[in-house]
């Protein structure tokens, strides 16, 4: 057990904060960089800096466009926190360069990476990604969105939901079902798609907390050409799974339940309930400390999991349980503060009075939608339970007609 | 950055796991402890030989010299095997509080005794954190009197640790002095032994270190004692997770093992959620014990309050996964149960420690 980084990474560390001293005037403001879901030209000169330097892209070849640095967790660590602490951007997110630049780089052949990698790390092509469908949420390999042969090319035919930025998107990467006579998990293929071809027709999707977070996307005999199949056809299943993998390291973040966490402790030091302060309230001060807790050990799990990345081990059960774990704690937060608001905590959107800008609601009900999405908690439970504590798979179901 | 046990704290944790389960099962500690609760039939010695009653004791007076994070893993696969025996009174509570301010004499004399398991020293805590009813005790003329409640492993104790002038000394006490009344308890769980002292006039023995000026080492043995507590936690949880699991694989029901129904598996799924971030927690508030002083009473608060909590939720699962088996005397699964259960209400309840962590933080 030793929290200290050792020289070579303080050195590193004082590297990354001299240059935020320098070049905090550079950096866009967190709301002026992503415009309607795509980065501003502002963002992407940052983002040109950002890789210039290896705080961006830093492990993608420089051959694509990336620093072309050897894997090191501890300097992205670094990277991360001194750009958050600094209160700078950390550059150019989302689905393109943190779920599919990784598969590209992983499963892509050399003109896919070649075609892709840079544009997407550069902001100037953006994502989303096509996975789920109505009739595919937790049993995502049961996809019915078809891909028929005609000629060189593949028609697109069926239905994605919960498409993030879908409208703001140039390209798709999907899961389309190419092979109708395999069995379900092999008759899927890996497919880049351009959002601008003809049969494409994106629909917002509202939610609860009253925004479009998502889109629904309609194929009607969308032609896209089979070299845009990324590994072999049929492989989709294994390509999204790589994908995924990269999905969870996403969602899975202690920082931001601490960010969270601040911010309530301020809210309950300064709404009053009957003249006192919430936090002198015990009941509402236990329920903020037990909060803690739970917060301070998803930090301490992530070092945990953070140590077994940087020595290359899988580190088993433990690693399974930060999602469903740290989406909840999440969700908690946000109920305290309404709480703490009491009947003022449902005042939402521009209603005169209303707290935060209605956000403690919002993220109430968006943490919701995290508990739900990338596989809900009952499906994080099967994974926990099947893969970590190796308990039997649920039988399939017999054949109706005996 | 090294956030993992080393080599040796997890070969210690495999030795102490493999001497329980083959010497010590808990078919044997339950004929141990069916007269007198705690009693260890000889265990405590043999742990002692493994080293175990002088880790924290520094190796110039016959210990080992080790950190609470070691003490730490200790606590946690005792509990794993529900293991009798003195661990957090005397090779805890005890070494700490004469660590820190016990004189060179006084430390030259017992500890190599307490590392050696020859001495045993139990703590009166009782007044220190949610004091119930007429505890307290005063020093008049040198002499004790009053009464303390629960004692930590105060059943077979030679000396008895007993905090005084409002929290700022503390008193050793013999337990075989004159006006030294011990009333013997049971508690739910049998592994440990709790006792009452009444003192009319008995005499001080000796003062830890000076008479005041204790309050620190009081702090520092608390931190110390709330952590190793919720180690104890994390390893009778890990263990009743354990039996669950291997129990689900087994039993059947209705033409298949029940682990397959995902009633079952989300049950198993939701302990192990609740364990591994809390073990971290845990592993940090020992590690800050030593590396991280000023933030080392915050955490003991946060990992005793936080275990406190899942533990009792895991027992309680472990057990429902077990169905009608697992409310039985003979499956022995409420070895675990009872040891969570006495944990959680040591050394304060969870409500408790997080009013006392609210208060230092200054938010209230």
């Amino acid at each position: 057990m030793d929290l200290s980084f050792g020289p070579e990474y303080e050195a590193f560390r004082r590297e990354v904060r001299d240059f935020c001293a320098r070049h905090s005037a550079e950096a866009p403001r967190a709301e002026v960089g992503m415009a309607g879901g795509r980065p501003s030209e502002a963002l992407k000169k940052w983002q040109a800096l950002l890789i210039e330097h290896g705080y961006a892209a830093r492990q993608v070849p420089v051959e694509y466009g990336g620093y072309g640095a050897e894997p090191d967790i501890l300097k992205s660590v670094i990277i991360a926190e001194e750009l958050n602490q600094a209160g700078l951007s950390r550059g150019i997110g989302g689905q393109g360069p943190q779920m599919l630049v990784p598969t590209l780089l992983e499963q892509g052949n050399e003109a896919q990476k070649r075609e892709w990698v840079g544009p997407t790390i550069r902001g100037d092509v953006v994502w989303c990604q096509g996975y789920s469908e109505p009739n595919a949420g937790s049993d995502l390999a049961s996809v019915q969105t078809r891909g028929v042969e005609d000629g060189d090319d593949f028609l697109i035919t069926g239905q994605k939901i919960w498409t993030t930025t879908a409208q703001a998107s140039d390209m798709m990467f999907a899961l389309i079902r190419t092979e109708p006579d395999a069995s379900k998990h092999a008759g899927l293929s890996y497919i880049l798609l351009s959002m601008d071809s003809p049969g494409i027709d994106v629909r917002p999707l509202n939610t609860m907390t009253g925004e479009a977070e998502f889109n629904e996307v309609f194929f009607t005999d969308v032609r896209v050409p089979k070299t845009n199949v990324v590994g072999r056809r049929g492989d989709g299943w294994t390509i999204a799974n790589t994908t995924l993998k990269h999905e969870r390291n996403m969602l899975a973040s202690s920082a931001l339940l601490d960010g969270s966490l601040r911010k309530l402790l301020a809210l309950m030091q300064e709404q009053t309930i009957d003249g006192l302060r919430a936090i002198e309230s015990p009941v509402l001060r236990d329920r903020l400390v037990a909060l803690q807790s739970r917060v301070l050990a998803l930090k301490y799990h992530d070092l945990r999991m953070l140590t077994a990345r940087a020595r290359n081990e899988f580190p088993g059960v433990s690693a399974l349980v930060t999602k469903l774990a740290g989406c909840e704690v999440s969700h908690q937060l946000n109920a305290l503060a309404i709480d703490a608001m009491g009947e003022l905590g449902v005042l939402y959107e521009k209603s005169p009075g209303v707290r935060s800008s209605g956000q403690w609601q919002n993220q109430f009900m968006f943490t919701l939608g995290l508990i739900i999405g990338g596989g809900t908690a009952q499906i994080q439970k099967n994974i926990i339970s099947e893969r970590g504590l190796g308990m039997p798979r649920e039988p399939k179901p017999g054949n109706p007609t005996k | 950055m090294d956030f993992a046990l080393s080599e040796e704290q997890n070969l210690l944790a495999e030795s102490l796991r493999r001497f329980l389960r083959d010497d010590c099962p808990v078919t044997r500690i339950r004929e141990l402890v069916a007269e007198t609760p705690g009693s260890d039939g000889g265990t405590w010695a043999e742990l002692c030989d493994l080293g175990l009653g002088g880790l924290l004791i520094p190796e110039q007076h016959g210990g080992s010299g080790l950190t609470l994070l070691d003490a730490a893993i200790a606590a946690e696969s005792l509990a794993w095997g529900v293991a009798p025996g003195p661990f957090l009174g005397s090779a805890v509570m005890a070494p700490i509080a004469l660590g820190a301010a016990g004189g060179d004499d006084q430390s030259k004399r017992l500890l190599p005794q307490l590392s050696a398991g020859s001495l045993r020293v139990a703590v009166a805590a009782s007044e220190l954190c949610g004091r119930r009813g007429d505890v307290g005790v005063e020093v008049v003329d040198d002499k004790l009197h009053g009464r303390v409640s629960m004692a930590i492993d105060g059943i077979g104790a030679d000396l008895l640790l007993v905090p005084v002038d409002s929290s700022e000394s503390l008193a050793l006490v013999e337990t075989s002095a004159d006006g030294v009344e011990r009333t013997d308890l049971r508690t739910i769980d049998r592994t440990r032994g709790f006792a009452d002292f009444a003192f009319d006039g008995a005499a001080v023995g000796e003062w830890v270190g000076q008479r005041g000026g204790c309050s620190a080492a009081i702090a520092r043995m608390m931190d110390a004692g709330r952590v190793v507590l919720a180690a104890d936690i994390l390893g009778a949880s890990e263990r009743a997770i354990e039996m669950a699991v291997d129990y689900s694989k087994q039993r059947e029901q209705f033409g298949r093992p029940i682990g397959s129904f995902q009633a079952v598996k989300h049950l198993c799924a939701e302990m192990v959620a609740e364990l591994e971030p809390a073990r971290s927690l845990v592993w940090y508030a020992a590690h800050a014990f030593d590396a991280v002083p000023e933030e080392a009473s915050l955490m003991a608060l946060h990992a005793k309050s936080l275990l406190s909590e899942i533990g009792p939720f895991i027992v309680r699962t472990a057990t429902e996964v077990h169905g009608g088996i697992g409310f039985t005397d003979e499956l022995n699964l409420h070895y675990w149960f009872k040891r969570v259960g006495v944990d959680r209400q040591l050394l304060g309840t969870p409500t408790t420690l997080r009013d006392a962590a609210a208060e230092a933080q200054g938010w209230i």
